[in-house]
C-alpha cells in the first residue's frame, strides 16, 4: 500500500480522458471517509477549473470548465486538501421505502442466492435490517448509493448489463446496494421493486434525497 | 415553425449537453456529434452551443410552416429541399410549405447521424442548464423525448434574415485521423489499465473493433479480442464521463456515449478523449475502429486543435455574414 508523507494510505488519482478527474479515498468503505470527501466536494466547488464536483462511493470525480495545463499542481492542492479537511457530518432525513422482494419484481435474487449460499429470506432479512445511509447520487437522475449492505449478500455484477430494469428495481451490485429511480441499463442484480418518486427536474434541488440522507427498507412481501 | 413528417425514430434536440448536474445523477446527454452542432450553428451565427435536431435514422422529413433559414450538418443524407438536391455542411433557406428529406448516408466520409440547426436555436424550455433531451429522465429537449410524426418545433429567431448559401469542408475531411482507412480514435488510459493483461492491452492498440448493433446513443459496444484482467475487478461506484471504455466481466469494452450514465463501476481501461468523441458518434454500427494511445498533453493539444477549427469557421462566417447582401448563392 502507498503511504502519503503523514504515514496515512495515501488516495489514487486517475484521469478520466481530459473531461475529468477521479479521487479515490484510500482504506475500507466507511461513513467517515464518506464524511470527508463531502467536505473535499465542497470545498473543491470553489476551484476556478473545476465545473462540478461529484461524489462517489468513498471517492470523487472533479470536471473542468476546461482540462488544466498544470496538472500536478491541481492533484497536489487535492491531496493536500483531503489531508486538512474535516469530516462534513450531515443530519440528513430518514425515508422507509416498502419493498416486494423476489418474483417478477425481483428477478436477480436466484442469482444472489447462487452467489451468497444463502436462502431468499435471509437474503430479505439481511438487506432489509440496516439503516442506509445516502452516500451519494449517480447512474441515473435521483439515484442513491447507500452505504452500510451487509456484505454477506455482496454479489458481484453481472457479466453482461441488462438492457433495461424498470424503475423502482432494488438491486445489489458488488458489496453495495441501491434503488432503481427511473427505467434503464444496469449491471446490477435486481432483487426486489418499490414505489418512490425520486426527481423532478422542476424543483430545487432537482434529487428527492440528498447525501447524508437515510433510506430504510420495509418488507411488503417476499415471492419466490 | 417546423413540423415533423416522418416517423422521426430517435431523433432527438440536443445542445452540446448538461454539463453541471451529475451530482444529482444526471447525465450530460448532448449532441453525439458535437463538432457538426456547433458548426452548424456558426453557419447560422447562432452561439455555437444552441439546440439543434439530432437525426440517427432516415429517412427523416420536416415541412418548413414559414420562410427560414437553416444549416445541415453531420452525416451526407443527399438531403432535397421539395425537388432541388442541398450540399451538406451548408446554410440553406427554405420558403413557407417547402419539405425537406434526408434519405440514407452516403458519400465516401458515411456517416450516421446528421444534424437540423435553425436560426437562434431549436426553442424549446431549458432545464437544469441545457436544452438536450435526458431520456432516460424523460426531461429536457421536446417533451422529455424522441421527436415523432406530428411534432411542431419553433426556431428560437424564425425571422432572421442572414446570408445563406455557403458551407465548410467537413471536419472528417479537414481534421482526418485514421489507420489503415478506418476511423481511429485517441485514448487516454485508465486507472485499472494497468490491471489487464500484458497481450490484452497490446489487442486493444493492435486490433480492429467492431461497434456492435447493441450500441446507441448510452453507449458503444464493441467486440473484438476479449480484454482479460490479470485478478477480478470489483470497483467502488464512482463519476464517469462520456468516452469512458468501461470492460464488463465479458471482457467485450463498452465506451459511453453522451446519454451515458454519469457513474459506473466497471474496470476503466481508458478514456476516448474529448477531442475526438464526434469521431465515434458518426461511426456507424458494424463499422470497424482502431485505437491509438495519447499521453495528457497531445489529449490537450487536441482539444485545442478542435477548438481551433470551430474559432476558424466562425471567423469565416462573420466574413460571409458581413459582405453586402441581397446575394444568396
Amino acid at each position: 500500500m502507498k503511504l502519503s508523507t503523514t504515514g496515512r494510505a495515501a488516495p489514487t488519482l486517475s484521469l478520466l480522458g481530459t473531461t475529468a478527474l477521479l479521487f479515490e479515498a484510500p482504506g475500507a468503505m466507511a461513513l467517515e471517509s464518506q464524511q470527508r470527501i463531502w467536505a473535499l466536494a465542497k470545498e473543491a466547488t470553489g476551484w476556478p477549473e473545476v465545473r462540478e464536483a461529484v461524489p462517489g462511493m468513498n471517492n470523487l470525480m472533479l470536471t473542468f470548465v476546461r482540462p488544466p495545463r498544470r496538472l500536478a499542481e491541481l492533484k497536489e492542492r487535492l491531496a493536500a486538501a483531503w489531508e486538512t479537511v474535516t469530516p462534513l457530518a450531515r443530519e440528513g432525513r430518514v425515508v422507509e421505502l416498502p419493498v416486494r422482494y423476489g418474483g417478477a419484481g425481483g428477478p436477480h435474487m436466484a442469482d444472489v442466492v447462487a452467489h451468497t449460499g444463502l436462502s431468499v429470506e435471509e437474503i430479505v432479512e439481511l438487506h432489509s435490517a440496516p439503516l442506509y445511509p445516502v452516500y451519494a447520487l449517480g447512474s441515473h437522475p435521483g439515484y442513491c448509493y447507500l452505504g452500510g449492505m451487509d456484505p454477506r449478500i455482496a454479489t458481484p455484477r453481472r457479466q453482461v448489463p441488462v438492457l433495461s430494469i424498470p424503475g423502482g428495481a432494488v438491486s445489489i451490485g458488488g458489496a453495495q446496494t441501491g434503488v432503481s429511480a427511473s427505467a434503464g441499463p444496469s449491471g446490477w442484480n435486481t432483487i426486489g421493486s418499490t414505489t418512490m418518486r425520486f426527481f423532478d427536474p422542476a424543483r430545487d434541488p432537482p434529487a428527492t434525497l440528498r447525501p447524508g440522507d437515510s433510506i430504510r427498507f420495509l418488507v411488503e412481501g417476499i415471492e419466490a | 415553425m417546423i413540423e415533423i413528417l416522418s416517423n422521426a425514430a430517435l431523433a432527438t434536440v440536443q445542445d452540446l449537453g448538461r454539463l453541471g448536474s451529475l451530482r444529482f445523477g444526471v447525465g450530460t446527454a448532448g449532441a453525439m456529434d458535437d463538432l457538426a452542432l456547433a458548426a452548424g450553428n456558426l453557419l447560422l451565427g447562432n452561439e455555437a452551443g444552441a439546440a439543434g435536431i439530432e437525426i440517427p435514422v432516415f429517412p427523416f422529413k420536416v415541412r418548413f410552416a414559414e420562410d427560414c433559414v437553416f444549416a445541415l450538418t453531420g452525416a451526407d443524407c443527399g438531403a432535397r429541399l421539395d425537388m432541388a438536391p442541398l450540399l451538406p455542411w451548408w446554410s440553406h433557406r427554405a420558403r413557407a410549405g417547402q419539405v425537406l428529406t434526408l434519405g440514407l448516408p452516403q458519400g465516401a466520409q458515411r456517416a450516421s447521424r446528421a444534424v437540423l440547426c435553425l436560426p437562434g436555436g431549436v426553442d424549446v424550455p431549458q432545464v437544469l442548464g441545457s436544452r438536450s433531451t435526458q431520456m432516460r429522465g424523460a426531461f429536457g429537449g421536446h417533451e422529455g423525448r424522441a421527436l415523432r410524426k406530428g411534432d411542431v418545433l419553433r426556431a428560437a429567431d424564425p425571422g432572421r434574415a442572414c446570408r445563406t448559401g455557403f458551407g465548410l469542408v467537413p471536419p472528417a475531411i479537414a481534421l482526418p485521423l485514421d489507420i489503415d482507412g478506418l476511423v481511429a480514435l485517441r485514448v487516454l488510459p485508465g486507472a485499472e489499465y494497468l490491471g489487464f493483461e500484458t497481450a490484452s492491452r497490446a489487442a486493444f492498440w493492435d486490433g480492429e473493433w467492431r461497434i456492435t448493433a447493441q450500441s446507441d446513443r448510452y453507449g458503444y459496444r464493441l467486440s473484438g479480442a476479449a480484454l482479460r484482467p490479470v485478478a477480478a475487478m470489483e470497483l467502488r461506484s464512482h463519476g464517469i464521463v462520456p468516452g469512458v471504455i468501461q470492460v464488463p466481466h465479458s471482457g467485450q469494452p463498452i465506451i459511453q456515449m453522451r446519454d451515458a450514465q454519469p457513474s459506473g463501476g466497471y474496470p476503466k481501461f481508458g478514456t476516448v478523449i474529448e477531442a475526438d468523441l464526434w469521431r465515434l458518434g458518426q461511426a456507424p454500427i458494424g463499422s470497424r475502429i482502431r485505437f491509438i494511445e495519447v499521453d495528457w498533453d497531445q489529449a490537450v493539444a487536441a482539444l485545442e486543435q478542435k477548438q481551433a477549427w470551430l474559432a476558424k469557421v466562425a471567423r469565416m462566417v462573420a466574413l460571409q455574414h458581413s459582405a453586402p447582401t441581397g446575394v444568396s448563392a
